[in-house]
């Protein structure tokens, strides 16, 4: 009797280990599946990058392009190649990435799912910095050149204009989270009346500019990675990598606000410096990357979307993930503006917008399950 | 782990919430706070966790002021299971846990973080959920899952707000005698509670709040006729049963004011 009870028992324990094993195994192999869609997203990445500098007005081969860009070849072709497309490339690839990453840290910050520096009024609010650097300031005549592209004089004063003002609306989202306590939905209404603002501010200087500003300032609004020069693009990867990088050392802390604010503090998270600091370093970002590069909408908004909707919400993955996905999308998004009625190139921002609200639209509509 | 409450004040805004608490709980020992809806309760239970800081008084672990501990340090001695919400963002139950190491994980958890996690799957019983999306669950098993990831920080003091509110019997049962059972291994536990006749079974010091005062502390005996009538101005019996004492309102046994 006594026997029986005794093997029942290491039965019971042994069936107990076992499934603690399982359960182990079973967690495992559903974080390598998140893993996995990480490391394919890098591949079409890279991928994409090879395919991106191919095409053009000059087709260039595949094999070519890859030897030009091991130092194998330092013909035209390499002169294309690093002294256009590459540029393009990587700023499509540094700006996808900084806007979406800033997308999904204020998306999860904020706990809403309308969290993004555009509905926070910071794209807006560059533009109009912008609208004021040429109007008033009378920085923006514009030059037509032989080639398709159009140059706007002293861009830096537009860049910096463009940039303080969306500093103006960072800093009254961050006051009014800081000293008033705001509520994130607080935070984002005001975001959203600060938007409209300053487009009412573009718009009356828009109608009071002379025909060549009234053409730089709706230039200007084209968001377009085809505009920035290597120094351009040092600085704003000085500025996305480390962001990316403070976002990524966070990730655990914004896991923990969604499990809410009040069991965040349980766990040691910080909460006012964890979401001050993330609006602030988001807004930061997203500011820059629109003042160099014009405003491009949907890519913070949507990308985190799709990311959630495949992998689901965890910020380990999601932030990461998000990162690459955003740098395939523009990208991607890049490439078909230059090349889908070509010779004429489109601003990727005209695209952007045009693809990213449907497929928001089609998202939302699908049942945000994820979210 | 010992845990002493020295004169804490705090008050949202100019309405004052908690006004000199003070008292001390042993290891092992299970405390419960009662009293009316408003009376401080929850409040309480943040202050002890830093959730909310207290204007005056303060909290000591061992002899040591938890102002002078970093919070993360404090999330390893203290977990706090917050009044169940309803919905929550989705999140398995593993990941849900997982959560309860954040105090010891920096960029990724270790093997022993994900054991840990597993131990206390299978310790709640669990463990066919594992994957399953917490939103999925029953109200009772979420509330094991929350409690779990509580667990998960290896705290020396629990801290519960209302554990078994929502809850049916069965899983309000379940519920405190997991608790109970960590008390064993020395682990100190603080719930706030509606249910006189729960606190009755479970704890061993009681505490009864009224007006963010404390209105009478002790033992069980804290909880007679003359001490609930003047906080709940409810007239009640307590009926001595051979398994334990039960506070029954006298309305029910129909000779109210009779």
């Amino acid at each position: 009797m006594e026997d029986l009870k005794n093997s029942n028992r290491k039965d019971k324990e042994w069936r107990h280990m076992s499934s603690k094993e399982s359960i182990l195994d079973s967690y495992r192999a559903h974080t390598k599946k998140k893993v996995l869609f990480v490391l394919i997203s890098m591949t079409l990445l890279f991928l994409m990058v090879i395919i991106s500098i191919s095409v053009g007005s000059v087709r260039i081969e595949v094999s070519k392009v890859i030897a030009a860009l091991i130092g194998q070849d330092d013909g035209i072709i390499s002169t294309i190649i690093w002294k256009i497309r590459i540029l393009r490339v990587i700023t499509a690839i540094v700006a996808g990435l900084g806007l979406a990453v800033s997308g999904a840290a204020m998306q999860s910050i904020l706990r809403n799912p309308l969290g993004s520096p555009f509905t926070l009024g910071i794209s807006h609010s560059a533009a109009f910095g912008a609208a004021f650097a040429i109007v008033v300031l009378g920085v923006g005549s514009i030059q037509s050149s032989s080639v398709d592209a159009v140059i706007l004089n002293n861009p830096y004063i537009i860049t910096m204009c463009a940039f303080g003002f969306s500093l103006v609306a960072t800093f009254i989202i961050i006051l009014l989270a800081k000293y008033k306590g705001a509520s994130p939905e607080t935070m984002i209404l005001t975001g959203v009346a600060i938007g409209s603002l300053f487009i009412a501010g573009t718009t009356a200087m828009e109608y009071f500019a002379e025909d060549v500003q009234l053409s730089s300032i709706i230039f200007w609004t084209f968001g377009d990675v085809g505009r920035t020069s290597w120094s351009d693009i040092w600085i704003i990867a000085a500025v996305v990598i480390p962001s990316a990088i403070y976002f990524l050392y966070n990730m655990w802390n914004y896991n923990a606000l969604n499990c809410g604010e009040e069991t965040a503090k349980s766990l040691g998270v910080n909460v006012e410096r964890v979401r001050i600091g993330g609006m602030l370093v988001a807004s930061l970002v997203t500011a820059l990357i629109v003042s160099f590069i014009g405003i491009i909408g949907f890519i913070g908004l949507v990308v985190p979307h799709i990311v959630r909707k495949i992998i689901g919400g965890d910020e380990r993955y999601l932030i990461p993930s998000s990162c690459i996905i955003g740098a395939i999308l523009l990208l991607v998004s890049d490439t078909a503006a230059r090349t889908i009625i070509s010779p004429i190139v489109l601003p990727v921002g005209i695209l952007t917008s045009f693809l990213g609200a449907p497929l928001f639209i089609y998202l939302v509509i699908k049942g945000r399950k994820y979210w | 782990m010992k845990l002493e409450i020295k004169g804490i004040k705090f008050s949202y805004g100019s309405a004052p919430a908690l006004n000199n608490i003070s008292f001390r709980l042993e290891g092992g020992e299970v405390l419960t706070i009662v009293g009316p809806n408003g009376s401080g309760k929850s409040t309480l239970l943040k202050c002890i966790d830093r959730i909310l800081k207290p204007q005056r008084g303060c909290i000591m672990i061992d002899g040591k002021d938890i102002k002078g501990i970093g919070s993360e340090e404090v999330a390893r001695r203290m977990g706090y299971v917050p009044q169940s919400n309803g919905k929550s963002f989705p999140s398995t139950v593993f990941d849900t846990i997982l959560m309860g190491r954040k105090p010891y994980i920096r960029w990724a958890p270790a093997a022993k973080d994900l054991k840990v996690v597993s131990d206390v799957i299978g310790t709640l019983e669990l463990e066919e959920f594992a994957l399953r999306d917490i939103n999925e669950l029953s109200g009772g098993q979420r509330q094991k899952v929350i409690i779990g990831r509580a667990l998960a920080q290896e705290p020396k003091i629990l801290l519960l707000d209302e554990p078994t509110a929502n809850l049916d019997l069965k899983h309000q049962l379940e519920v405190l005698n997991l608790v109970k059972e960590q008390t064993r291994s020395g682990v100190s536990a603080i719930i706030a509670i509606h249910d006189l006749n729960l606190a009755l079974r479970y704890s061993d010091k009681v505490i009864m709040l009224n007006y963010g005062k404390v209105f009478a502390a002790g033992g069980l005996e804290v909880l007679n006729p003359e001490n609930i009538e003047a906080v709940y101005g409810i007239k009640v019996r307590v009926i001595n049963h051979s398994k334990g004492i039960f506070v029954i309102p006298e309305e029910f046994i129909g000779d109210k004011n009779s």
